[in-house]
């Protein structure tokens, strides 16, 4: 019987030949990471079981990038206790002022995580790191902890469930539509427990930046990770800027799935997910009366150089509507420059915009976007139930760059058709 | 061993961004925590839960963000078990890597707000007014990680041995 990427690269990590669904395997770890929320719990426990090493201090990464630039007094004292312990234990990979970005838009970027890998972060979005042929999950503090001070971790091997796409891109639709139709489809339990496999022409004609997009949304639907094959694109990627060598895995014809999805591609239009689940998904033309108060363009879903592109082909010569306060976070300093390089910033002053340094921030209501009570925001994050940005009677709805950005011209949700 | 406490009911997905809203994050104080679990949902609720009461859920439970400040909340109101139709796998990890309890059985229905049930966690046995179901059993693996005094524990033993 074969096996799938996901049970491959569990196999090879655990030192064994095979593995199985459900089965319990004990597996090395190619990288670590959590930040400046999930690290503070980490070191306590650091301390408390008197550990005194990492297990290698080039693969453990600190990323300050969610309350940060330092929201608070406690932000502060948090990040200065994780700079203290990276320093003493000389991290190679801390990151933090100028150097920072969005954890799963900055690893991928520095070359940081390679195909083959297996790599846990005390972040839920971890998983994104599945586009690139990785094993990648969230954990939470106490699972990072093992981790770091082991360089090992257990998993229960999950099932896999296929998706399988093809069909040609509709204009303007990306990665992001895919991956909300997906949980709009199966729900956000939809993959409890089990990898989500994507393949197939249409997903061969994904950019990475949108298979990134794609991965990182599958805990969403409860997967513990996402996964696509490593095809030509990916190695692109990966050639010139990975730290390490890579090893690249592929399903057998034979592999076991719980389920295969049959996708086309072609019918996939955009798609916004309405307050408060990520699957309450609908196609944008449905939701033109929907007033907004903020568009958030950013985050480690879709603050990637394809999604500033898209904002600033709908945003060029065009303006924000009054009282709509339109936040544009370039997700990493390498995305910054060059979408600044490339004269983006221009046409995102003109427009009204607002730049924000690369922060999580007003994803999860931390700063640099909070909502009042009754606002309503598009954003181009990854959640959005009940208070996730704000006050509790807030409301978030998520879609991708081109549509926050006609939804910021037009003061209410909008296709960016009707903006060009 | 047998655990007996008033129900607390809450339904389908309830996300870690109700049980402890993220501009609480910074902290690392269990009683900060706690003194915010649930607040968008039921803003009192860290005052009226009593320690021993359960939670009661429906289906992915914990789902969302890893903040392990969830758990760390929920316990810090002296809350030591959810009994849920299903967790979020994050959630669920970082339950019993805390010592928060956690059983898998489908009651959602049939138990009341302020119900008083008893549950044996050595056999999932749940009863209450009118109720007794099994719990879906607690995968060996975590029962050996939960008798060994939770992962950290095991951390501590693995360095002592080195």
């Amino acid at each position: 019987m074969g096996m799938t990427i996901t049970e491959k690269i569990l196999a090879a990590h655990a030192g064994k030949p095979s593995v199985e669904p459900g089965e319990i395997v004990e597996v090395k770890l190619d990288l670590v990471l959590a930040n400046d929320i999930t690290a503070p719990l980490s070191l306590e426990e650091f301390e408390k079981v008197g550990a005194t090493s990492v297990f290698d201090r080039e693969r453990v990464v600190f990323v300050l990038d969610h309350f940060t630039p330092n929201k608070d007094i406690l932000s502060a004292e948090n990040c200065k206790k994780i700079r203290e312990f990276a320093a003493k234990h000389r991290i190679k990979y801390f990151y933090e002022g100028g150097t920072c970005g969005v954890e799963h838009a900055l690893l991928p970027e520095q070359g940081l995580v390679v195909p083959g890998d297996v790599v846990i972060g005390a972040d839920s979005h971890t998983c994104t790191y599945g586009a690139l042929g990785a094993f990648s999950t969230g954990v939470g503090s106490t699972d990072f902890t093992y981790g770091m001070v082991t360089g090992t971790t257990w998993f229960k091997v999950p099932e896999s469930i296929k998706f399988s796409c093809y069909g040609k891109w509709q204009p303007w639709a990306t990665g992001k539509d895919l991956i909300l139709h997906v949980i709009g489809m199966i729900g956000v339990d939809g993959a409890l427990y089990s990898a989500m496999e994507f393949d197939g022409e249409a997903i061969s004609a994904l950019s990475m930046d949108s298979r990134l997009t794609v991965a990182n949304m599958a805990v969403e639907a409860g997967a513990k990770n996402g996964i696509f094959k490593v095809d030509e694109k990916t190695l692109d990627y990966v050639r010139g800027r990975a730290k390490r060598p890579h090893v690249v895995h592929e399903s057998d014809a034979d592999a076991r799935y719980r389920e295969v999805f049959e996708i086309d591609v072609s019918k996939i239009g955009l798609k916004v997910a309405c307050p408060s689940l990520p699957s309450n998904v609908k196609n944008v033309q449905d939701l033109k009366s929907v007033t907004i108060d903020q568009s958030v363009i950013g985050s480690c879903t879709n603050g990637r150089l394809e999604d500033l592109e898209m904002a600033e082909k709908v945003l060029k010569g065009k303006k924000v509507a009054p009282n709509v306060r339109c936040i544009v976070i370039p997700a990493t300093p390498q995305i910054y420059r060059e979408a600044y390089d490339r004269g983006y910033f221009e046409t995102f002053l003109d427009a009204g915009c607002i730049i924000s340094p690369p922060t999580c921030g007003p994803c999860l209501g931390g700063h640099m976007g909070v909502l009042a009570r009754g606002e309503r925001s598009v954003s181009t994050t990854n959640r959005n139930f009940v208070g996730r940005m704000g006050h509790p009677e807030s409301e978030v709805y998520l879609a991708g760059a081109a549509v926050a950005a006609a939804s910021a011209v037009k003061g209410r949700i909008a296709h960016p058709e009707e903006v060009l | 061993m047998i655990l007996k406490g008033r129900v607390w009911k809450f339904g389908d997905n309830i996300d870690t961004d109700i049980i402890i809203p993220a501009r609480y994050l910074a902290h690392t104080d269990p009683k900060v925590l706690g003194s915010h679990c649930m607040e968008p949902l039921l803003p009192d609720f860290p005052q009226k839960a009593a320690k021993g009461d359960f939670i009661v859920a429906g289906s992915n439970f914990g789902c969302g963000s890893s903040r392990e400040h969830a758990p760390i909340a929920i316990l810090a109101l002296g809350i030591p078990l959810v009994i849920g139709k299903s967790f979020a796998r994050i959630f669920y990890r970082n339950s019993f890597n805390k010592g928060l309890a956690l059983l898998e059985a489908d009651i959602f229905d049939k138990v009341k707000d302020g119900d008083v049930i008893e549950v044996d966690l050595s056999t999932g046995i749940i009863w209450g007014p009118g109720l007794k179901v099994t719990a879906k059993p607690i995968p060996p693996f975590m029962i050996e990680l939960i008798n060994e005094g939770g992962l950290m524990n095991h951390l501590k033993k693995r360095l002592e041995a080195r």
